[in-house]
């Protein structure tokens, strides 16, 4: 059993990692225009013609 | 800030271009925003962008298709005018937003909030659940005790972080004595939290960690679905007044806020441009649009010494108009302060969710309270009689409930969005469903608002062919719907010289030696017709008429007919002349009709029918309507509205077609019928644990399937609605 010492913090850890990225994809404003990012998706404006 | 996050992604060292495109999420101190009511799609998106970045100065723009908005950050010197113009231009419908009276980030802050909780409860459900299996599964005496004390560190913070907007809304009902849904939610975490810590300090077998923590989690699932419905629908008022043209311009040529603008002051306004103001005019001779205003289809004469609404379009001439009252005073703002009073008695309503709640509230204390005094005077044992008390509580966790609501509504607003609908109010579906009598709006709703030529068969070809010449030279929509028609019809103009446009009048040129006119009856010295027309006359020969007929919008004698179908009143109140409104009527197949009917009448009228115990459902587009559609019962406005009137509306038409509504109608009887039968689910499976739970049998596991379980029964019931068509 003494091996739940290190899953659990492992285990806690990994969800903790999850989270962390779920708050920064909140505090970047990825779900201000749900709609928008999904249809932007199909614009072949910015990948085809770089405009640098 | 964004610096560091944009460098830190790595898809953004391959595609510089992406690189720009974040810079331009972030746009700072937004100069513009800039209202696009038609946008759908991601071609609009492209090209608004596109077409916004090409004007000199401006920096960046940055199209939210969510909102249906562009924010646009430029130079001092760039005139939001010339952004519209050219955006209307390319195709795309725009109108400036005032950005201070439009609190967006505000509500974005809320949503974020109650994602960010609906996380936390997440993470913290799903690493409890982890541990109460281990327990569940027989871990016994010091592991189950460590298990519980690891438990209790991640969900006692999560509890305490993430259920707080049910323990604020708890208090706040408490503070005025009454109960809400929230009371015996906070009351069951608190109390399953709390009952829990101690069993783990007394290393007792049950602890309810996991219990709490998903009540949290499907709760704020159940709460976000419902902001998310609620948060597209801003605050009616507010857009309105954002809506009102915030700058003007004075005579001399200085452009000043509107704000600063002070009575008697003398404004110019250049035609196409939105009258700012309430005032007399003073100089120059015009047409103008008031149909968002008063529902008129045809253009109003003005002179000197006529009086101008703000909201009027000045269609001709330019005019100098000397403020009566502007901003607070002004009429258009006048009627925002009649939707907002129209609203708050609409606000009135209480949905099938808080019925329940008055009735679910007390019940559950109650019983909960029963099995406390009933365990204690039966066995004197404190500890036991609190743990039957906080299974009672947990058992009947109003999941079901919080999730019975929200998920019909989300199947059904999935269904008619399908259908070509958006449902923007929580609880407009509950009120379509109750619904009787349907009023509906003429200009711009029934019919499409554009004048269309009727008689262009029975024209000579000259005749045809010197109308489209002139026709050419005005913006008037009657001048634009007769050399729309003659272009279709493949006519080639006739060389007239010298096209001038005689404010107020009509047009003027010369074709050979002769003046040709195109123009108003009295102008021409023609005798009126009694509807909608136009007169052309070519040297002294007699004034030929050129008829007009609003075009019926696609769909809408369906919609009239599957609304009779279903037994509801038709009715038509229009703010037009009693003959174009009686053709209309006759048309379409509605007997009840009113003509010339106010602003304020509207809505008198719909109040009139709501005291007499109907049910209205309004539909409208106009300004005009705005009041009436807020006094409704339930309303609906199709997409070519304004952006003000669709925010007062609880449902909007996406496409052109009326013919949505009647199926709205029917999608939403349904719809009610679901939530009432979740509501029968929730109760029945209550009470078959109740009695368990007051017995003293329930355990953590009996309450995590049990909740599971009556969740899950609830959302697959509410996605019947879907399938079926």
């Amino acid at each position: 059993m003494n091996v739940l010492v290190y899953l659990i913090p492992i285990s806690i850890f990994l969800g903790g990692l999850g989270l962390a990225g779920f708050f920064w994809s909140i505090r970047s404003r990825q779900y201000d225009d749900p709609e928008g990012d999904a249809n932007r998706i199909l614009t072949g404006e910015y990948d085809d013609h770089p405009k640098s | 800030m964004s610096e560091v996050q944009i460098s830190a992604c790595p898809a953004c060292v391959a595609a510089p271009a992406a690189e720009e495109t974040a810079h331009a999420r972030d746009v700072r101190d937004t100069r513009f925003v800039l209202s696009l009511p038609a946008i759908y799609c991601a071609a609009c998106i492209s090209g608004v962008e596109r077409e916004l970045t090409k004007q000199p100065g401006v920096h960046a723009a940055r199209v939210n298709l969510t909102l249906k908005r562009a924010q646009v950050e430029a130079d001092e010197d760039v005139s939001v005018d010339d952004l519209i113009g050219a955006l209307t231009k390319a195709g795309y419908e725009a109108y400036e937003l005032d950005a201070s009276a439009i609190s967006a980030t505000e509500t974005d802050r809320k949503g974020r909030a109650i994602l960010t909780r609906i996380a936390v409860s997440g993470f913290a459900m799903m690493n409890v659940m982890l541990l109460s299996i281990a327990v569940w599964s027989g871990a016994s005496d010091v592991t189950r005790d460590m298990f519980h004390w690891v438990s209790a560190a991640i969900a006692l913070p999560a509890i305490a972080y993430a259920a707080q907007p049910f323990f604020g809304s708890a208090w706040t009902a408490l503070k005025a004595r009454r109960l809400n849904m929230d009371v015996p939610i906070s009351l069951a975490i608190l109390l399953a939290g709390g009952m829990s810590l101690f069993e783990t300090m007394e290393s007792g077998r049950h602890a309810y960690f996991d219990a709490a923590l998903s009540l949290t989690f499907f709760l704020l699932a159940g709460r976000y679905l419902d902001y998310r419905t609620r948060s597209v629908a801003r605050s009616a008022a507010e857009e309105l007044a954002a809506l009102e043209v915030p700058r003007v311009t004075l005579v001399d040529g200085t452009v000043i806020s509107i704000k600063d603008l002070e009575k008697g002051a003398l404004v110019r306004v250049v035609p196409g441009a939105r009258v700012p103001v309430d005032g007399i005019v003073v100089e120059g001779a015009s047409e103008l649009d008031r149909s968002l205003l008063t529902g008129e289809s045809l253009p109003v004469e003005t002179s000197v010494d006529s009086i101008v609404s703000a909201g009027e379009v000045n269609l001709t001439g330019p005019l100098v108009v000397k403020v009566t009252a502007a901003g607070e005073d002004s009429s258009l703002h006048r009627m925002a302060d009649l939707v907002a009073m129209a609203e708050t008695s609409r606000n009135k309503y209480t949905s099938l969710a808080d019925r329940a709640a008055q009735i679910y509230a007390p019940t559950v204390h109650l019983l909960a309270l029963a099995a406390f005094i009933g365990w204690m005077v039966a066995t004197m044992d404190l500890r036991h009689s609190l743990n039957v008390a906080v299974a009672v509580l947990i058992i009947t966790c109003p999941c079901a409930l919080g999730l019975a609501v929200p998920a019909v509504t989300t199947a059904a607003s999935g269904r008619l969005f399908r259908a070509g609908m958006l449902i923007k109010s929580a609880t407009a579906i509950e009120r379509l469903a109750e619904v009787d009598t349907v009023v509906f709006d003429k200009t711009g709703t029934l019919t499409e608002g554009k004048p269309e030529l009727a008689n262009l068969k029975d024209i000579a070809p000259h005749a045809r062919s010197v109308a489209m010449a002139l026709a050419a030279g005005s913006a008037h929509p009657l001048s634009g719907a007769l050399f729309e028609a003659a272009r279709a019809a493949d006519i080639v103009p006739a060389p007239v010289r010298d096209i001038r446009e005689v404010p107020g009048q009509g047009v003027e040129g010369m074709l050979g030696d002769k003046t040709v006119r195109l123009g108003r009856a009295t102008w021409l010295g023609a005798v009126g017709l009694s509807q909608t027309a136009t007169y052309l006359r070519i040297g002294e020969d007699a004034p030929i008429a050129f008829t007009f007929v609003d075009h019926l919008r696609e769909g809408a004698a369906d919609a009239v007919a599957s609304l009779k179908r279903q037994g509801m009143d038709v009715v038509l109140l229009s703010g037009d002349a009693p003959a174009a409104v009686a053709d209309i009527a006759q048309r379409i197949g509605i007997e009840a009709w009113d003509a010339e009917c106010l602003p304020e009448a509207k809505a008198l009228r719909v109040a009139e029918l709501t005291r007499s115990g109907r049910k209205v459902l309004m539909v409208g587009d106009g300004l005009n309507d705005t009041a009436a559609l807020a006094a409704a019962h339930v309303s609906i406005s199709p997409a070519s509205a304004l952006e003000a009137t669709r925010v007062v509306s609880d449902m909007v038409l996406l496409g052109k077609s009326l013919a949505p509504i009647g199926e709205a109608t029917r999608v939403s009887v349904s719809a009610t019928r679901r939530i009432r039968e979740n509501f029968n689910i929730a109760t029945l499976y209550n009470l078959v644990a109740i009695p368990v739970a007051l017995a003293g049998y329930a355990t953590p596991l009996a309450a995590a399937l049990a909740m599971s379980a009556s969740s899950i029964t609830v959302s697959l019931n509410a996605l019947r609605l879907r399938g079926k068509s």
